[in-house]
């Protein structure tokens, strides 16, 4: 039998880089952007447009010649066939279609606007505002019904916590790794991202019951031996399961961030990351926490903690 | 139990077949059949939320009026020709927005001209080369032209005593001095109401110009409509009575209000929605016949019921976006795919525990119904969080004024709804059926090795 709670030394210590890793990008990126993530016009308010240039041309050439034209603030991403994301001031429609006639007479292109995005201050703060909400009543949300799904268990909330804390991993870990592509890629967030953690928190709290059921229904039967050991053949059981899950999802979802265009590639991106990490906290986080909270053995958590006595 | 699967067989094929029929063509009207209604991200077309000022708007009378402002840029969206605007109010906090999404738009600029106009109307008359000219009167020397802003208070309709429609109004005072002088002159002429540069019209397709019968100062009434033209151009005048400019309120000084300018707007160009449609069909295919070929080799039997099943799945998913409509989005069509990963779950959840009681020495039959009873609680419990998240998201869309977010949660939770139902009636109905006719009875079709049987281990 493949002993998976014995190494959850291993599981802790491998999460805890990843979230170092987040937090000192967090922190880069607060001092060189202003915030923790490179927040895209959804947030701060501004215009994002995606202008299509026929015949294509340079990414430098075409920054070179927004800044010529005042735009040296604009963030601007390549798209492929001659389309680019410009992020950039809040510009109007009229003013998008000047700047692109000017562009194109420069560049010897046509240009064409084919995706204009405009947003005002105001809503890009309430924006972020209901977005953070979102994602605390989310957690509030799943941790009650984790209570209630397993109220006959001794200590529901032991239950609700460890998957809680789960799901909060996982959201760290991808928005560290989005922190990390922000200042390192010039990656924006915008409320498609939050949207995509917002799947991701169902996500993977799904697969934590689908392990947590398990080891409710095996506790039952044996009563015998040590909780580690009922954990540890509980995740066995279902490894297959997660594992396959996993897959199959993944197939759809790296055919659709690699096939699937610009558009929507970061949100697919998010999910993609989502079902990774979801799984892989479920089998090494959440329940690895219930057998350290059963057997207290807090000193587990830290990697490098001397073994506790058996 | 026999017989109940094949009552059930039947149901599933009769579904199959209806919801195959309904889809078919995908995108063209048939016989009542809609069309799959696209997005603007995928349809190209515009998306633009207003403020309303509606400072002048006493509170209580707030929520009336936005709907006639509703109805009046309605009215004016159609007069482009348009198909199928959607316009909503949305109230926050005591404000009040207009958003207003426009399929396929080509002149985006004309549309905003449109929505941007006051919602007053104008009433015009005739001039002596047969054109409408705004009716003109003059206050202490300045040129006012008479609109709907002078109604003293809300129009009204009402029968007489021989039961024909009438529409009554009430000059307040600088309208009463405005109509003394227009109808005075105008007397057995028409007088027109104006929105914008649009006249109205009646269900007829006439324009709405009543003749003057006699000069107008305090009350008058407007007779010989239809009652539900007297109706639409009580709305009308109600909603134009007081001005509700839309824009923005500027950022810096709280008090001044950009109009015409809106709070959010996007616009996507039908070429770049159809090269998404293509890019995300494609995608979805790829990653399907991936998905369908490794559930066939991991799973053989089961994994031919379940491609079977998930082709079912997939008709009448489709089948619900047409029929309810659902608006598909770019993030409809991930979310979709999301609830096809799930729906795959469910399935490798029923699989997975049917291995194992074969393995722990169950007959086929056998283990194939505890599999489901087993697998049942991991599959509700498990796809409930999905849904908190899913009403977590739709409030989250509706706070944000967000469709494409609505799109995502709405089309997640119809999928994994379905998904669930997928896996209990139809898996299970066909694995029965299969297992009851003892077509195959080798572990082995359900990849399960044969020395991994209790049975196996008796050499």
């Amino acid at each position: 039998m493949i002993d998976i709670v014995g190494r959850r030394r291993w599981y802790f210590l491998v999460s805890g880089i990843l979230i170092l890793v987040g937090i000192i990008s967090m922190i880069v990126s607060q001092a060189q952007l202003g915030a923790p993530l490179r927040l895209g016009t959804d947030f701060t308010g501004g215009t994002t447009m995606m202008l299509n240039f026929s015949p294509p041309v340079e990414q430098s050439v075409l920054r070179d010649e927004m800044t010529r034209q005042g735009h040296e603030g604009a963030l601007i991403q390549a798209a492929g066939g001659g389309d680019f994301i410009i992020h950039t001031i809040q510009i109007t429609s009229d003013e998008a279609r000047d700047l692109a006639g000017l562009l194109g007479d420069e560049l010897d292109s046509e240009v064409s606007v084919i995706d204009y995005r405009s947003t005002s201050p105001a809503v890009a703060a309430r924006t972020a505002r209901n977005a953070l909400i979102a994602v605390i009543i989310a957690a509030v949300a799943m941790m009650l019904y984790i209570v209630w799904a397993f109220r006959r268990m001794p200590s529901p909330f032991r239950w609700g916590t460890c998957a809680v804390m789960a799901l909060l991993h996982d959201v760290f870990i991808i928005v560290g790794i989005f922190s990390l592509l922000g200042w390192a890629a010039g990656v924006t967030v915008d409320s498609m991202f939050i949207t995509g953690i917002l799947a991701v928190v169902g996500y993977s709290i799904n697969n934590t019951v689908v392990i947590f059921d398990r080891i409710r229904e095996n506790v039952s039967k044996q009563l015998r031996v040590g909780f580690a050991t009922t954990v540890n053949d509980s995740l066995v059981e279902t490894l297959g399961r997660c594992l396959n899950t996993a897959l199959t999802t993944l197939f759809v979802l790296l055919a659709l961030f690699l096939f699937g265009g610009a558009t929507i590639q970061y949100f697919v991106l998010v999910l993609l990351l989502g079902v990774i990490i979801g799984t892989y906290s479920s089998l090494g986080i959440s329940s690895q926490l219930l057998v350290v909270w059963e057997n207290r053995d807090w000193r587990s958590l830290l990697p490098f903690a001397s073994k506790a006595a058996k | 139990m026999r017989r109940r699967s094949t009552y059930l067989l039947i149901f599933i094929l009769v579904l199959f077949g209806f919801t195959l029929w309904t889809i078919t063509p995908l995108d063209r009207d048939v016989g009542g059949r809609d069309g799959l209604r696209l997005g603007l991200d995928l349809a190209g077309g515009s998306y633009l939320v207003y403020q309303a000022d509606v400072s002048d708007v006493p509170p209580g009378e707030r929520r009336d009026i936005m709907e006639g402002v509703k109805q009046v840029i309605i009215r004016r969206i159609d007069a482009l020709g348009i198909t199928e605007p959607v316009v909503q109010v949305q109230e926050r906090e005591g404000e009040y927005n207009i958003a207003i999404q426009l399929p396929g738009v080509a002149d985006i600029e004309e549309a905003k001209r449109m929505v941007g106009l006051f919602t007053v109307l104008e009433f015009r008359e005739l001039d002596e080369a047969g054109n409408w000219t705004p009716a003109i009167g003059t206050i202490d020397d300045e040129e006012r032209v008479l609109s709907s802003r002078y109604f003293a208070e809300d129009t009204y309709v009402n029968f007489d005593e021989f039961g024909r429609v009438f529409l009554a109004f009430e000059w307040n005072e600088e309208g009463r001095k405005l109509s003394e002088q227009i109808t005075g002159r105008l007397i057995d002429e028409p007088l027109a109401i104006f929105l914008g540069d649009e006249p109205l019209e009646g269900e007829d397709g006439n324009i709405i110009a009543p003749i003057v019968r006699d000069v107008i100062r305090d009350r008058g009434v407007i007779e010989g409509l239809s009652l539900a033209d007297a109706e639409t151009l009580m709305r009308f005048l109600n909603a134009g009575r007081i001005d509700v400019p839309l824009g923005r309120w500027a950022e810096e000084e709280p008090d001044v209000f950009e109009q015409d300018v809106p709070l959010y707007e996007w616009t996507v160009d039908a070429t770049l929605g159809e090269d998404s449609v293509e890019r995300s069909v494609r995608a979805a295919a790829i990653g399907i016949a991936l998905l369908l070929v490794f559930m066939l080799v991991y799973y053989r039997l089961p994994g031919v019921v379940a491609c079977l099943s998930l082709g079912i799945y997939f008709v009448v998913l489709l089948s619900i976006f047409k029929l309810i409509p659902i608006t598909l989005t770019l993030p409809g069509i991930a979310g979709f795919i999301l609830s096809l990963g799930m729906a795959v779950d469910a399935n490798i959840l029923i699989f997975e525990r049917v291995k194992e009681e074969v393995r722990g020495g169950r007959s086929l039959a056998a283990a194939v119904e505890a599999g489901f009873n087993r697998a049942w609680t991991a599959i509700r419990d498990s796809n409930i969080t999905t849904f908190i998240a899913c009403f977590i998201l739709f409030w989250l869309g509706g706070e944000l004024g967000a469709f494409m977010v609505r799109g995502f949660a709405i089309t997640l939770f119809i999928g994994v709804a379905l998904s669930m139902f997928t896996a209990i009636v139809i898996t299970r109905t066909l694995l029965r059926l299969i297992m009851g006719s003892q077509i195959v009875t080798s572990p082995a079709a359900y990849g399960v090795a044969r020395s991994e049987t209790k049975a196996g281990d008796s050499r």
